[in-house]
């Protein structure tokens, strides 16, 4: 009585268990693919909330003005004290001429602008910050400071990706849990019918004394390649949506300052996470249906 | 060998199909098990394949003790016995030769054993020619033979039959329990169930009676009692 794992009998079982219930099994590859793409898109808005968090992080600054009756000596020497107000990564000073180059640079074609009087613009700092969600607290922070006359944020920017990535990451554990639970629901049914249709077989095999391990096998095949056939098929439309997607918001004019992470750098962990989900749900669910069968 | 030591047996619903049974049934015999309907013939059989359990007494079956078996050693004590019942059990979907395939894999024999036992076990019961048929294309004698073959084809120690006659005319019963005899004969401990008084008394064998789930006769010859049929 040989121990070994006969693979190929259990893979071919699984399989024709599998078409044996021709559309229940499409409707549990459906669900799962259903929940691996709701999971993977909300993951991957969730991931590009996140990068363009850190772009901000790195780009987005804040604009202290300094008092006008300041000495470009004077405004400079806020410099130190500025980098002393927590949160703050680091102050880099902007004199009126170069502010005023800066302004000239971006409207070259609006003759009107080209010869203003730098002394209409003040001097400033541009600060960076470390943490971008602590930002409301660092300008008020940076307010305090004497000789700073006004500051200048982009808050909305800032608060409203945060919130984004807030919420998708919310909605995203909430889903991922539900539709986890359903797609183990219905495939664990699906298997459960296939049990059903194979009773006899399965008294005859316990019969002549095969082990349970024998008997569950291909139950767990089957649920194994539901579930990785919905991984492959959601890993697929996936890249078809983000690509889509992605087109999208290239096209879009007043979209054009959100990057979007290629999916040629997304591609391996977005295989390997629905790779594993897939098969945690396939082999969840004909565990949970092969449970309460197997006990004689 | 099976010994049953005051064996009693009840079911969920306090039917107490068997009161205290004593027998022993030594390697290489053949036995008859006779007795009324509802006698408690079948509680015996379930009692052996380890289907039902004993409330009280102990049972040995080809050295395991079906008492205090663990879970692990049931389809071991399982692969000792082939078991035939009255309806054959064949799965209909399968080919003669899927159906005996089928329970050698399932014990983990290897693919060139299968190809090489299935042909002389299906010589054995005659049935050489049908392994491509399917069991509905079949008359009942012969399904009951395929039954046969799938319970000899991983060479168990004891073959158990429940009325394994009990659909069959006449005429393939006696054929299918002179089969029964010549398995015996070549080593095979057997044990049949059955109400056919003709039968039973043609082969004088020995014979187990059963009645209210208690032994009322156990001697070499004939059917004892005269209720029989119910
Ligand atoms: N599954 C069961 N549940 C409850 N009672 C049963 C069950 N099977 C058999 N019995 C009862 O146990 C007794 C013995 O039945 P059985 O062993 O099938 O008799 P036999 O095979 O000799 O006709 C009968 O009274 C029968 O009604
Ligand atoms: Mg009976």
């Amino acid at each position: 009585m040989a121990k070994r794992h006969d693979f190929r009998y259990f893979f071919h079982e699984g399989l024709s268990n599998m078409f044996s219930h021709g559309f229940m099994s499409f409707a549990a590859i459906g669900i799962t693919v259903a929940c691996l793409l709701i999971m993977g898109t909300f993951t991957l808005v969730a991931v590009n909330a996140n990068a363009l968090l850190a772009d901000l992080e790195q780009e987005n600054e804040i604009l202290a003005y300094v008092d006008d009756s300041y000495t470009e000596e004077q405004a400079k020497a806020l410099q130190s004290q500025l980098e002393k107000v927590p949160n703050v990564a680091s102050a880099t000073y902007i004199s009126k001429e170069e502010a005023m180059e800066d302004f000239k640079a971006q409207y070259p074609d609006e003759e009107m602008f080209q010869d203003l009087d730098p002394a209409i613009l003040r001097d400033r700092f541009a600060i960076r910050m470390v943490d971008l969600k602590l930002q409301s607290q660092t300008v008020e922070k940076v307010k305090e400071v004497e000789g700073i006359a006004e500051v200048n944020a982009f808050e909305e920017i800032a608060g409203g990706f945060v919130t984004v990535r807030n919420v998708a990451t919310v909605v995203c554990v909430a889903l991922i849990a539900i539709l986890f639970i359903v797609s183990v629901f219905i495939i664990s049914n699906t298997i459960k019918l296939t049990t059903f249709d194979r009773r006899e077989e399965i008294a005859i095999m316990r019969m002549v004394g095969a082990t349970n391990g024998f008997i569950r096998w291909p139950f767990v095949y089957e649920g194994f390649m539901i579930g990785f056939l919905g991984a492959v098929i959601s890993f697929f439309l996936q890249w078809a949506l983000y690509e889509a997607v992605a087109q999208g918001v290239d096209t879009n004019d007043t979209l054009q300052l959100i990057r979007i992470i290629p999916f040629s750098q997304l591609w391996v962990p977005v295989a390997g996470v629905f790779a594993g989900a897939g098969i945690l749900i396939g082999v969840g669910g004909s565990l949970s249906a092969i449970r309460k069968f197997l006990q004689v | 060998m099976i010994r049953l030591k005051d064996v009693e047996m009840e079911y969920e619903n306090g039917t107490k199909a068997i009161k205290g049974i004593t027998l022993t049934i030594e390697d290489g015999e053949f036995v008859f098990l006779v007795g009324p309907s509802g006698s408690g013939k079948s509680t015996i059989i379930k009692l052996l394949t380890g289907e039902v359990e004993p409330c009280a007494g102990r049972i040995m079956i080809n050295g395991f003790s079906v008492s205090n078996i663990s879970e692990k050693q049931i389809p071991l004590m399982r692969r000792t016995l082939g078991v035939i019942f009255q309806d054959f059990r064949l799965i209909e979907k399968k080919t003669v030769y899927d159906n005996l395939a089928f329970v050698m894999r399932a014990v983990g024999a290897p693919q060139k054993e299968i190809r090489k036992r299935i042909p002389y076990v299906l010589h054995l019961v005659d049935l050489e020619k049908k392994a491509d048929s399917y069991p509905t294309e079949l008359s009942g004698g012969e399904q009951q033979r395929v039954a046969i073959a799938r319970a000899l084809v991983n060479n168990p120690n004891t073959i158990i039959a429940d009325e394994p006659t009990g659909n069959l005319d006449p005429e393939r019963s006696l054929e299918l329990m002179s089969l029964l005899v010549k398995i015996n004969e070549l080593g095979t401990t057997v044990v049949v169930v059955t109400h056919e008084k003709d039968l039973v008394d043609r082969f004088g064998k020995r014979v187990v009676t059963i009645d209210s789930g208690h032994v009322v006769n156990d001697s070499v010859g004939g059917y004892v009692g005269g209720h029989i049929h119910g």
